[in-house]
């Protein structure tokens, strides 16, 4: 089946298979957010426990297709003790991948674009690892949206445990 | 009309452009998702382009050649959709722009007029939205409670506690067949209880009239709903048919142009029935497109247009089951006399969405999701599915097709 391969990648479907971090925290401390694709049913819930300036630990519920749930669990991965400017920065750039640049970001998700801070390195010199394994998905367009469904879900919980902090937002 | 012979299904294919023209050189187009749109056929289209060029014109009210004899035809129009439900009077059908507009009609114009705290309308779990959303939009609005007839397991409504159900209920508006799973209820002794216990009758039709021969009378409903573009019939065209006399003592649903008789500072007064519900300009064009369709149905003649779906549906059944076995689950009842040719399937460890993405690679289109129907893919537990429907112009080289491809996707997946 040509073109497929490009999608369902072994390390996306070995994610799909066993995702990893899955599950609940409590809350509070944690905080929970669903995130809802329309178009296909999926739903996801993201658990954060965050200190203040870092996401301690992670956790993903809910249910979803290859893409969804394997790019959910990949994203795990990639944040866990991580600071918030560190996953704004790898959040950008796994858009980019999925060719949702900064300027569209509001349209995307309705959030508005992250003001650039000193701090933010380039989208193209950020590190996706395991992730670039979800490029191929440009070619679905149709499917980007399963692929960042988990990435503005968390966005939100962020958002939401730096307002409970008292903490900047990030987004004015 | 009582047709005997089967339906040519390669002659009907050969009328729909689209399976020459579109997309793959390579494959052939296996469309499987006709409960979500049909293709049209090439009378359809031409009938619609004939029209631009030849007679297009604003209805009503035009005094030159062109304007009248456009009115002439959409109110052609408007008995041949008569006749082909076999409502009583032409005026009874109102054109609206698809089955959802003219849901929310029912709801919001005799709803808003009849239903108050203490009031009940009765649907079932395995509605489309737009039989769900309108009445729990007004129900916010004016206080009455909304019923829910169960789904069982097997596909079929629930119908131990009907009565219950129906008891002081004001309205029972029920899918005649399930875009989902594909049944078909027992729409006769469901009507007979709901007038037993005073309630009127809306049918979703959506689903039922592009598929089985449809006679308003003997069903007996007070009001049907269904869309043009279901049908072969073009986008942007829906029917309601009502009873005249609720019609008629129902207030207008949408204000505006063509629906008054007068109107003054101090309020207006709305004209007789059809129009007082076709506020502004209709969807002329398309209603002559519909009007087309309804011919080239029933050429085919509806009775063997549900004969060939009721043996497609039932080879279908049998030849996934045989060539999937235990890892395809299809919902639905299991009896192909019970349900129309809508096949949601559920491939074990395969998403929906992963599986018609694959489908797609074999030019095989179904559709993944939840069908506009969450309460119901809530009780079947399930998130989504993928919902592969037949009409026409499939056959079974279409359903071995799928089956293919579903063997290819079952083995792309395989852990
Ligand atoms: C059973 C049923 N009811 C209502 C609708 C709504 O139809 P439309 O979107 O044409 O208004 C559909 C189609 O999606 C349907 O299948």
């Amino acid at each position: 089946m040509s073109g497929l391969e490009d999608l369902y990648r072994e390390i996306i479907l070995d994610h799909y298979r066993t995702p990893r971090n899955r599950g609940k925290l409590e809350t509070p401390p944690a905080h929970k957010v669903e995130g809802f694709n329309p178009l296909c049913g999926d739903e996801i819930t993201v658990y954060v426990d965050t200190d203040g300036d870092r996401v301690t630990d992670v956790r993903i519920d809910g249910q979803g297709c290859s893409i969804s749930q394997a790019s959910a669990s990949m994203m795990t991965n990639a944040i866990k003790g991580r600071s918030f400017a560190e996953i704004s920065d790898l959040t950008r750039a796994f858009k980019s991948m999925m060719s949702i640049h900064e300027n569209e970001l509001g349209g995307d998700d309705g959030r508005e674009p992250e003001p650039g801070s000193e701090e933010s390195v380039p989208a193209d010199e950020v590190k996706l690892g395991d992730l670039e394994a979800l490029r191929g998905v440009v070619k679905f367009p149709v499917r980007i949206k399963c692929a960042t469904l988990a990435w503005n879900t968390l966005a939100q919980a962020i958002d939401e445990a730096r307002a409970d902090d008292g903490a900047p937002t990030g987004s004015s | 009309m009582t047709t005997t012979a089967e339906l040519d299904v390669a002659a009907v294919k050969a009328d729909f452009p689209i399976f020459d023209r579109c997309c793959d050189p390579e494959r052939p187009l296996v469309f499987l998702d006709s409960a979500a749109s049909s293709q049209k056929p090439r009378q359809v289209i031409e009938a619609m382009s004939e029209f631009y060029e030849t007679t297009y014109a604003n209805v009503h009210r035009g005094v030159y050649r062109i304007a009248e004899a456009a009115t002439n035809r959409m109110e052609g129009a408007r008995r041949t959709v008569a006749g082909f439900i076999g409502a009583p009077r032409p005026e009874e059908i109102i054109f609206t722009k698809n089955a959802t507009e003219a849901l929310n009609l029912v709801a919001r114009s005799w709803g808003g007029a009849n239903l108050g705290p203490g009031d009940a309308v009765v649907l079932t779990q395995m509605e489309h939205h737009a039989n769900i959303v309108p009445w729990q939009i007004l129900a916010a609005e004016k206080g009455f409670e909304i019923r829910w007839i169960p789904v069982r397991p097997d596909g079929h409504l629930d119908l131990s506690n009907l009565d219950r159900l129906l008891d002081g209920a004001a309205m029972m508006s029920v899918t005649a067949m399930s875009n989902v799973l594909g049944t078909i209820p027992p729409l006769g002794s469901m009507i007979a209880a709901a007038r037993a216990a005073g309630a009127l009758v809306t049918l979703d039709a959506c689903q039922y009239v592009p598929h089985l021969p449809t006679d308003v009378s003997s069903l007996d409903a007070d009001f049907i709903a269904f869309s043009g573009h279901k049908m072969l019939g073009p986008t942007g065209v829906g029917v309601l048919w009502g009873r005249t006399e609720l019609l008629e003592a129902m207030p207008p649903f949408l204000g505006g142009g063509g629906m008054i008789l007068d109107v003054t500072q101090e309020g207006f007064r709305a004209d007789a029935i059809p129009a007082k519900f076709e506020a502004g300009t209709p969807p002329i064009t398309e209603i002559v497109g519909l009007a087309a369709a309804i011919e080239y149905l029933d050429g085919l003649g509806m009775d063997r247009v549900r004969r060939h779906e009721v043996s497609l549906t039932a080879y279908a059944l049998r030849t996934l089951t045989e060539r999937l076995g235990d890892r395809l689950t299809i919902h639905g009842p299991s009896e192909p006399a019970d349900r129309g040719g809508v096949l949601s399937l559920d491939l074990a460890g395969v998403h929906p969405h992963d599986l018609s993405q694959v489908l797609d690679q074999h030019n095989v289109c179904v559709r993944p999701g939840h069908h506009c129907a969450k309460p119901l893919m809530r009780v079947l537990g399930v998130g989504a599915t993928a919902r592969a429907s037949l009409y026409v112009y499939n056959d079974e080289s279409d359903v071995d097709a799928l089956a293919d491809a579903l063997v290819d996707a079952g083995e792309f997946f395989a852990f």
